[in-house]
């Protein structure tokens, strides 16, 4: 009995790791802002949200749309998935308020804690049926119908009772029945337990009953010792179903956790749609495509992020980069570059993480993985240096790089002159391309962007920070070969405004 | 219906076991050790000091770590310069570095030491029916083991006279009547004991010892139930019971009532325990501790020869024609670098006649002492009759290994630290032949060269007289042409950084001064250096 809301054939991992890049993805693209949007303070939703979009890019396209169906059917029978989310919810809390687990190492101790923590999951057990028994039906996504279907069948009455004949069972009111093998030196071994034998049928035998057959003796009193080895005996006997027991427990648990695990996915899903919603951003169900097919095209692309946190929309920009294995985003300072090139990496995670997209339209291809090198504005070690320090970064995450990666760069190879860092910057971006990597670097090195202009004008679009003749910004990106020494003359014009405005 | 045990039955009571005769065999065969199943003298026992000097005490330490219980280090100690001792135990140590005849041996082994550790010792208390099943357990182990070697070797290739001897031997002793009596017996019983199965009912305060009627294990009934929760990953609730400390008297009592549900079977084993008092063969016995000279060696040498360190088969002669190895390296340093996982550096040595005195020069620190002690543990390993450390050699089967290796502690002495050098190289020299091996490291360091250079050539005299064969280590570089019997080695540095030490021990002159002119460029103190310095 399975959850599978996130993956068609198989469970989530609620502990998967993150991927080596995690606290540098979630810094470099500002992403706590949307798990804490999705969040709201409930700790599942954060560890699955962040796990979800920080392994995105482990999913291929059929996860992507299952997942999709999935939050279509959340978005349209939203009382029912929050229902059964605050039910998985209830249950974990409850348990964890008034049971302290399976506990002790003795097999007693472990069969008795069992018990009584079985007793209560089966309780949990008949709610869980009772809530699925009274909903409507009308979810369409293979992930819902699936699930409430499971519930229905798996969880009848005859089940329930089955369950009841167990727990009294391993009550042991008449006695424990075990059997064994002779091992080393003669005691035993090999210890199972049995079902207490069930008397003979019969009035006569019913009324008359016989003591069990076999060769008896009795405990002599005050014989501390033999207590302890007739315990030691027990311990071997209910080994096995102790066990058996607990682990039972522990499945039935671990089944609401990934209940409330993959539900919490798509109400964090549901949260962040809100709250665009409520700030008049779009969002879209974006089409994927497989990796390697450089499909990228976005209409009214923003970064969600940056609209969370201001509390405001921001300004977005249309992008087609069908058939580009390199984009080279130029112009000027605080003129919407890197907010751009976060919202594109945000955007991508929340795509293949089977998310809503910030854009009015979105299509896109899966990556290997999404990696950023950002302009780091603390300053590095005194031993190695800024630019050191930008190379050894730079060298970790080329270690860490496969064919139809997602590479990110802001500002990269800035530390030296331009120089020698557009002559690195071109080896670099040569070699990654060549290897099949997407590469998005936002530069100022104009002799790097003119170069790739030259050599690899079909593989790249040039997009560039718009500004009208005026010099005043839009933060909008449109589609243009860089211009030379744009900075310069922004500041040239920033700092001589005054004085041009009084000649 | 309730049956009270016999109390005799459940009271611990040490049975006493007169040892058997021994069975009435041919003794054809002894040792694995020896040729002809004889045992030659061998030279006496050698000095600690000189274990200690080449490290071959650690070597024989870590060699014989784990196989405590065979007490192998007397194997190591009693060296032989006997050409036909040698050649026995190569020819057996090679048939055991692997195939059929290991395995099998391997596995015997295996069960003898399960026999001794079920043996149950006189002494220790047991209840009769717990101390007669640990005996049955012992006799278990030694038929199966017997049977098992006696049919793998069977069918093994042997080669060596020393394996094909025992298994002769161990032909005529499997098909002896004793043995097979043994073997028809312990059958019988263990199969009967492993077919019972009981029941055993707890109620406050009685147990009801019944017999087992099928009834189905529980926890799969509720495994059952739970199937459909099942996830990937299970937690093991199963508790591990404290290492099994014997019979106690309720579980005497069990076994009691186990023998009134099948008493046949239980007076069998009482009489089987009875009869087969000193099943074991003393031969059998000794074969087993002897052949792990062999085995603990080549465990050893294995764990190096994995880290692609090559061991061969020496050439053994008595004469002074040619002596030399390829690729040799200390054993006792390979063990640690290979656990460090650094590389071993490899050496080459011949002496060809009339050459006798190999005299190592160069840094310190460059690989000198290593040399001379890769020297004397070949020659020691060699006359054991083991493989030795490199890739191919020809050593000297000598009659005495003497070392003289510069100490510390010993300054405390009525004398001065030279003279109780003087007296220690003396004392060597009176007492080495010209079938010794002598090994000199650093001597007369403390000294002035003068002096040194002095008494250098005397005790290199003294040593080309006696006609031994020597490695000297020493700072003293005439010595390395001091006559027609000295060869000069040199420990070697990079060419392209004559700093770095390579610990490479070539055949060459003695070259000290490109050592000291590059610590000097270094420094930037040459001459070309100084006058570039000196002109700004």
């Amino acid at each position: 009995m399975k959850v599978l809301l996130m993956h068609p054939g198989k469970d989530f991992d609620l502990q998967q790791e993150l991927p080596w890049n995690a606290k540098t993805l979630v810094a470099d693209l500002g992403l706590e802002v949307l798990v804490r949007t999705a969040a709201q303070g409930d700790e599942t939703v954060h560890d699955v949200v962040t796990r979800a979009l920080l392994n995105a890019c482990r999913n291929d396209v059929e996860t992507v749309l299952f997942r999709q169906a999935v939050l279509h059917d959340a978005i349209a029978e939203r009382e029912s998935v929050e229902g059964l989310f605050a039910l998985a919810v209830r249950t974990i809390e409850e348990k964890r308020r008034n049971h302290s687990g399976i506990w002790g190492h003795s097999p007693s101790s472990v069969l008795y804690s069992s018990l009584e923590l079985m007793t209560f999951l089966l309780k949990a057990l008949r709610r869980l049926r009772a809530f699925v028994a009274e909903r409507p039906r009308t979810f369409r996504s293979e992930g819902f119908v699936r699930l409430f279907e499971t519930l229905e069948q798996e969880l009848d009455d005859a089940y329930f009772e089955e369950i009841e004949r167990h727990l009294t069972e391993l009550r042991f009111r008449k006695g424990v029945l075990l059997s064994a093998e002779l091992g080393p030196g003669g005691v035993g071994r090999d210890y199972l337990l049995h079902a207490w034998p069930t008397p003979d049928r019969g009035w006569l035998a019913r009324l008359f009953p016989r003591s069990l057959s076999g060769y008896s003796f009795a405990l002599a009193e005050r014989d501390e010792a033999g207590a302890q080895a007739l315990a030691e005996i027990r311990s071997h006997g209910l080994n096995l179903v102790a066990n058996a027991l607990a682990q039972a427990a522990d499945h039935v648990d671990s089944f609401f956790r990934m209940l409330r695990g993959e539900l919490a996915f798509y109400v964090g899903c549901l949260r962040i749609r809100d709250q665009l919603a409520a700030l008049d951003e779009p969002s879209c169900f974006p089409t994927p495509f497989p990796p390697g097919a450089r499909r990228l095209r976005a209409r009214a692309l923003y970064n969600p992020c940056l609209s969370l946190q201001l509390q405001r929309i921001t300004v977005p920009s249309d992008v087609d980069a069908t058939g580009k294995d390199i984009i080279v985003v130029t112009g000027a300072n605080q003129g919407g570059k890197s907010v751009f090139l976060r919202g594109l990496g945000i955007a991508h995670l929340m795509m293949q993480s089977g998310m809503l997209v910030g854009a009015e339209s979105y299509e896109g291809e899966l990556s290997a993985s999404v990696v950023t090198h950002f302009k780091r504005e603390e300053d590095a070690s005194l031993a190695e240096g800024k630019f050191g320090e930008e190379l050894t970064r730079f060298s970790e995450l080329v270690d860490h790089i496969a064919p139809n990666a997602l590479v990110l760069l802001n500002e990269s190879f800035a530390a030296t002159n331009e120089r020698e860092g557009s002559e690195i910057a071109r080896q670099v971006v040569t070699a990654l391309v060549e290897h099949g990597v997407k590469v998005v670097f936002v530069t100022f090195l104009h002799a790097f962007a003119r170069t790739v202009q030259e050599r690899n004008r079909e593989q790249c679009l040039f997009l560039r920070a718009e500004r009208y003749p005026d010099g005043t910004r839009t933060f909008r990106l449109v589609e243009g070969a860089p211009l030379a020494t744009s900075h310069a003359r922004d500041l040239y014009r920033k700092i001589f405004a005054e004085t041009a405005g009084h000649g | 219906m309730d049956a009270v045990a016999d109390p005799s039955q459940t009271e611990p009571a040490p049975e006493r076991q007169p040892p058997r005769a021994a069975p009435s065999l041919e003794r054809s065969f002894e040792s694995v050790l020896f040729p002809g199943g004889r045992r030659p003298r061998s030279r006496p026992e050698p000095d600690p000091g000189v274990l200690r000097d080449l490290r071959l005490d650690q070597v024989i330490e870590s060699v014989t770590r784990n196989w405590a219980e065979y007490d192998l280090i007397p194997f190591f100690h009693a060296r032989f310069d006997d050409p036909e001792v040698v050649g026995h135990r190569q020819e057996v140590m090679r048939e055991l570095e692997s195939g059929p005849a290991r395995r099998a041996i391997d596995e015997f082994a295996r069960r003898m030491r399960a026999m001794r550790q079920a043996l149950p010792a006189e002494k220790k208390q047991l209840y009769p029916r717990e101390r007669q099943r640990w005996f049955l357990a012992a006799a278990e182990e030694y038929v199966a083991g017997v049977e098992r070697l006696a049919r793998d070797l069977r069918q093994a290739p042997l080669t060596s006279r020393g394996l094909t001897a025992f298994r002769d031997y161990l032909e005529s002793y499997a098909g002896s009547s004793d043995f097979q009596r043994l073997a028809q017996e312990t059958r019988a019983v263990s199969e009967g004991l492993a077919r019972i199965r009981y029941s055993v009912a707890l109620q406050e305060g009685t147990v009801t010892v019944r017999t087992y009627e099928d009834e189905p294990d529980y926890s799969i009934a509720v495994e059952e139930t739970f199937r459909k929760f099942r996830q990937g990953v299970v937690k093991e609730y199963r508790a591990t019971f404290k290492p099994f400390t014997g019979m106690n008297h309720i579980d005497a009592q069990v076994v009691d009532r186990v023998a009134l549900l099948h008493p046949a079977i239980f007076e069998h084993l009482e009489r089987f325990a009875g009869e087969q008092v000193g099943f074991l063969d003393p031969i059998l016995a000794r074969f087993d501790r002897e052949v792990h000279f062999y085995i603990a060696y080549l465990e050893h040498i294995g764990r190096l020869r994995q880290a692609g360190l090559p061991f061969c088969y020496p050439g053994l002669s008595a004469r002074h024609d040619e002596l030399s190895a390829r690729e040799s390296f200390d054993l006792a340093l390979a063990a640690k670098r290979v656990w460090e996982n650094a590389a071993v550096v490899r050496n080459d040595f011949t002496l060809r006649d009339p050459e006798r005195i190999l005299v190592v020069t160069g840094p310190n620190q460059g690989g000198k002492t290593t040399f001379a002690r890769t020297f004397g543990q070949l020659h020691y390993l060699a006359g054991l009759g083991c493989p030795v450390p490199g890739a191919e050699a020809v050593l000297f089967l000598f009659d005495d290994l003497f070392t003289h290796f510069e100490r510390e502690e010993d300054t405390t002495g009525a004398h001065g630290k030279l003279e109780d050098e003087l007296i220690r190289v003396r004392d060597i020299l009176e007492r080495a032949t010209s079938r010794s091996i002598v090994i000199l490291n650093e001597i007369f360091s403390s000294t002035s060269l003068e002096d040194a250079l002095f008494l250098g050539r005397q005790v290199l005299g003294r040593l080309l007289h006696l006609d031994s064969i020597a490695v000297c280590v020493t700072f003293l570089e005439e010595l390395s042409t001091l006559a027609e019997g000295t060869v000069s080695l040199v420990a070697g540095s990079d060419p392209r950084d004559p700093t770095v030490r390579t610990f490479k021990i070539e055949r060459r002159p003695a070259d000290g001064l490109a050592h000291a002119v590059a610590v000097a460029e270094r420094h930037r103190l040459t001459y070309r250096f100084l006058q570039e310095r000196l002109r700004s």
